[in-house]
């Protein structure tokens, strides 16, 4: 068979092609029939069927995102949602770019590669904004923690995130790991980057300029990757190709070289230094085609592609296949005639392959020739910004209100058991097996990272100005209800980050939720949005970005919703940062906030009575916001020597973080009902240790924060007067030893994928 | 007093030793891996990371860059070079230090802070400790574990040439606890753990690790 060209297509208007099982709908073949005047062709038929996919165009999505364009415009946003990651401004001149991004699918079918990219492409899109990535965190969901393929996936997830970021030079400062069935057949792996740059170094994905040359950089192409997001890989395809026959099935999760990255960052920091390009994208999802596309579609003239430039690493890959190539650690900028030979001396100097691919052009398409014949020609904002949208049917989950009105038990018949309980349990218990595979020291800038409730980078050593970041995704509470439950997400974020002493300044999220096409998911997807917009207008925060997950389910059975909320903090002086963990005998020990006996979708609840019903916390944004501005006021002032946020386990969980993070014991004592005390997992609360327990009363009184004394550090016991004692050597036998009996073995268990997996992206 | 610091492609810890370097008084200087040039440094650091991505084995590619020639016909001369981790790993690859790093036992990547015990405090880059001090900086590896023939062991702990060890639980099997060790003349020193890593109350476990540095300014002086 011959290769399709844009001439051939035009001559056989009725040829059948077969977009179905590329993942488009009827409609959505004919409009593209419609845009082109012709059918597309081969190449062009692949194009669009991964941009138009769920992944890359956010389709489902779209219409709810744009509550998050509405919110009033913030000073500190200096590039906003659209780019490939919002940025701030942290003062002093700095910016700061933050983003979270899921490999969910890719890290199930194969958890070490599918993690390892995850953590590589969030760091193109960090590195693509002109900024040096200088961390990561990792949000992480599995099945039951016992679970034969828990212990499949976890270890491999693990090792690849770590394996990845070590490899970069990039400090792991945070993150979290939960478990629940619900993602038994879909796990998630969430991973975030944050980079730092000068305000006047921001860079944009355009491609701007006739005549400006397009250099793609970085890793060959290969044959990894395709199929990620539809079926190219398959025969039919492969024949229509170019009548040669490439290798039938190639594996759709892509393979990390996180060297090749790391000398991709360096070149690209000197090239931005040098100021050698006038726009650049990094090649993701959907790879040339979306880099490509996106670029020509941002700026003002069309592109010319000589897709035979393109250095492979398989020579029978068929244009359509390079084209949709998700191979990693690949660039393409825009790079003005003149300043060519200079960018290919860079890229020789670090070993970074680079080949002028193409060139803007004056006219408005896109086009992409092979073999010296013509094989795309399309409008590139069709492609790239103008896919379909679609306002899908909603509706609220039928089990919703018989949900809400299973209120949880509300008394615990042995303190003591359902406190071991709630500490030893995979969610409560210590993390150390998962963070010591991770490098939180790479870059010497780390001031606090994992167990902490917030991670903190400095960013200049002169002046010590840093920032601090959060991730939070409780998906219990918005399984209850999601539009609670995102701003719950969001107040434990924000929470986070002004326990450390850091003012909240901005919000990124990663919304990680089941299938669109399901109207009870499609509602559950619209009320987190609705509820993360209302939370950040009422705490005056952006959001700068996002990314959007859908399809998250194992056969008809969709996960839990979970919106993952990252907040980003800026310390005008980390040396005043507040540590977590207690070091010091004879503090006093206090509660900021106030308790309620909240027990909807708390640890408690799930770990002793395996209960999952009622409301979750009552939200009160005006109780964290006064809590967070006493927090960074006491962090300012040095008045208190720890603080730790009380979230999921309540106080029992935070009292035992404290108490073994240095073997530092504590006497106190409750008042009120001691169920509600120590396991109700009401917002706004902070413990926090002080040797000045009269200022910092004094403080938290003007901010309008309750104050209850618990007691006083000291010992090698946790006694709560009255109720119990827990000898600090037992409590730390049983929250440290949970996960090693799970995942202890070294070895990495050989499994394979069940049935009814939908890879997509 | 200039200490060198060599960047390979993948080095990773190369800004954290310089600045290592500057606490602890000295001047540090940026080397090229591709280049003859040591540019007049009084010492060298091989910093940690992933040279050459730890393809074929770790450190082994790094260990043939042109300058490393210079590195080690200079270090048999008396140049103080200190190999942190993938530094270490290049050193052995060199032949400047005897062993071998491999796979952890356990086989994973592993991060702590660390206790060691300084066995040698007569090197040129631990002369700031005393033999015996036990002292606290962050190990972070995945090959690490070192390992020689009995008899070559046998040899380097007869000659002294243990200068670090890890107490209070081995990270990753080394053996006989072995965390560093240096050449005949106590001139070349390698170490998996991250001395780097320790320079700062803000920022690591303590301030440990800054003997190394300081140790060596004053090995110049005397030299």
């Amino acid at each position: 068979m011959s290769l399709d060209t844009v001439e051939l297509a035009a001559r056989t208007p009725d040829d059948e092609q077969p977009y179905a099982e590329l993942g488009l709908r009827a409609e959505e073949y004919q409009r593209i029939k419609d845009i082109l005047g012709r059918r597309p062709t081969t190449a062009e038929l692949a194009m669009y069927s991964v941009m138009w996919s769920e992944h890359c165009s956010y389709k489902s999505s779209k219409v709810h995102l744009r509550r998050f364009g509405d919110l009033p415009p913030s000073d500190a946003l200096l590039v906003g949602i659209g780019e490939n990651a919002g940025v701030v401004d942290v003062g002093d001149g700095y910016a700061v770019t933050f983003k979270v991004e899921s490999h969910n699918h890719p890290s199930y079918v194969e958890p070490y590669q599918g993690a390892a990219t995850g953590v590589g492409g969030i760091v193109r899109d960090i590195l693509t904004m002109g900024a040096r990535p200088v961390a990561v965190m990792d949000s992480l969901r599995f099945g039951r923690a016992d679970a034969p393929d828990t212990a499949r996936v976890l270890p491999g997830v693990v090792a690849g995130v770590g394996g990845y970021g070590n490899c970069l030079g990039l400090p792991n400062i945070g993150g979290e790991l939960l478990f629940d069935d619900c993602y038994a057949g879909n796990p998630l792996v969430n991973a975030l980057c944050v980079g730092v740059m000068r305000h006047e170094d921001v860079r944009l994905a355009k491609a701007e300029g006739t005549g400006n040359k397009v250099v793609l950089f970085g890793a060959r192409t290969g044959g990894d990757g395709i199929g990620g997001v539809s079926v190219l890989a398959s025969e039919t395809f492969d024949d229509s190709a170019d009548g040669q026959r490439g290798p039938a099935k190639r594996p759709s999760v892509q393979v990390g070289d996180p060297f090749t990255e790391k000398l991709l960052i360096e070149a690209c920091l000197e090239i931005f230094a040098a100021d050698l390009v006038t726009g650049i994208q990094d090649l993701g999802g959907a790879g040339l085609s979306c880099a490509t596309s996106e670029l020509a579609s941002a700026g003002t003239g069309g592109m010319h592609i000589d897709l035979d430039a393109v250095p492979l690493r398989d020579s029978t890959l068929t244009p359509a296949e390079i084209l949709m190539s998700e191979s990693q650690e690949r660039m393409c900028a825009i790079v003005e005639p003149d300043e060519v030979d200079a960018f290919l001396a860079v890229c020789r100097k670090w070993d970074v392959p680079a080949t002028v691919i193409g060139e803007v052009t004056d006219g408005d398409r896109l086009v992409v020739d092979w073999h010296g014949q013509r094989i795309v020609d399309v409008p590139p904002r069709t492609v790239a910004h103008e896919g379909p949208v679609y306002e899908r049917p909603m509706a609220p989950p039928a089990d919703l209100d018989a949900l809400q009105a299973d209120a949880p038990p509300s008394s615990s018949a042995d303190l003591r058991a359902d406190w071991l309980a709630v500490v030893s349990s995979p969610d409560g218990a210590d993390k150390t097996w998962v963070t010591e595979q991770y490098d939180r020291y790479v870059r010497g800038n780390t001031v606090l990272a994992q167990p902490e409730d917030a991670g903190v980078v400095r960013i200049d050593e002169q002046s010590n100005r840093g920032i601090a970041l959060a991730l939070d995704g409780n998906a219990r509470f918005a399984r209850l209800d999601p539009y609670t439950g995102a701003q719950l997400n969001l107040a434990e974020a924000y929470r986070n980050v002004a326990v450390s002493g850091a003012r909240p300044l901005a919000v990124t999220n990663c919304l990680n939720f089941g299938s669109p096409e399901e109207p009870e998911v499609m509602w559950q997807f619209a009320e987190a949005v609705r509820g993360l917009a209302d939370g950040c207008r009422e705490l005056g925060l952006p959001v700068t970005g996002g990314n959007v997950s859908l399809y998250n389910q194992t056969g008809e059975t969709a996960i839990n919703p979970t919106p993952v909320i990252g907040v980003l903090g800026v310390h005008e002086d980390v040396t005043r940062r507040v540590p977590g963990g207690w070091r010091a005998d004879g503090e006093t020990v206090l509660l900021l906030g106030e308790t309620r006996p909240e027990f909807g979708g708390s640890a408690w609840a799930a770990v002793v009575h395996g209960h999952l019903g009622g409301r979750p916390p009552a939200l009160d944004l005006t109780a964290e916001r006064a809590l967070a501005e006493l927090m960074v006021r006491l962090a300012a002032e040095g008045l208190v020597s720890s603080a730790h946020d009380v979230a999921d386990g309540g106080l029992a969980q935070a009292l035992t973080e404290s108490a073994l993070r240095y073997g530092t014991g504590a006497r106190l004592g409750l008042a009120g009902d001691p169920t509600a005390a120590l396991f109700s997992e009401s917002v706004a609360r902070v413990v926090v240790t002080t040797a000045d327990a009269g200022a910092v009363r004094a403080a938290a009184e003007a901010a309008g924060v309750p104050v209850t004394e618990l007691g006083t550090t000291g010992g090698d016991a946790l006694v709560v007067d009255g109720a119990l004692e827990l000898p600090l050597a037992e409590l730390r036998e049983a929250w440290t030893a949970t996960l090693p009996a799970l995942f202890g073995s070294p070895e990495v268990a050989v499994g394979t994928v069940p049935a009814g997996t939908v890879p997509t992206s | 007093m200039r200490i060198g610091v060599i960047t390979f492609p993948g080095s990773l810890d190369d800004g954290d030793a310089a600045r290592a370097v500057r606490l602890a008084g000295g001047e540090p200087v940026s080397l090229w891996h591709a280049e003859h040039d040591l540019k007049d440094v009084d010492a060298v650091v091989l910093p940690g990371g992933f040279s050459y991505g730890d393809y074929l084995r770790a450190g082994a590619i790094a260990a043939r860059a042109p300058l490393m020639r210079d590195v080690v016909a200079r270090a048999r001369q008396g140049l103080p070079v200190l190999g942190i981790c993938n530094g270490f790993q290049v050193l052995c690859e060199s032949g400047l230090l005897p062993g071998a790093l491999t796979r952890n036992s356990h086989l994973h990547f592993r991060n702590r802070d660390q206790q060691l015990l300084v066995a040698r405090a007569d090197t040129a880059w631990t002369s700031s400790y005393t033999a015996g001090q036990r002292i606290t900086i962050p190990v972070k590896n995945g090959e690490g574990r070192y390992v020689a023939a009995p008899a070559e062991l046998d040899r380097l702990e007869g000659e002294g040439r243990v200068v670090v060890r890890y107490v209070n639980g081995n990270p990753n099997g080394s053996s006989r606890d072995i965390a560093g060790v240096c050449s005949e003349d106590g001139r070349v020193v390698g170490l998996m753990p991250h001395p780097e890593h320790a320079v700062e109350e803000l920022t690591g476990p303590g301030t440990d690790g800054l003997g190394f540095f300081t140790s060596v300014l004053a090995a110049v002086v005397a030299a």
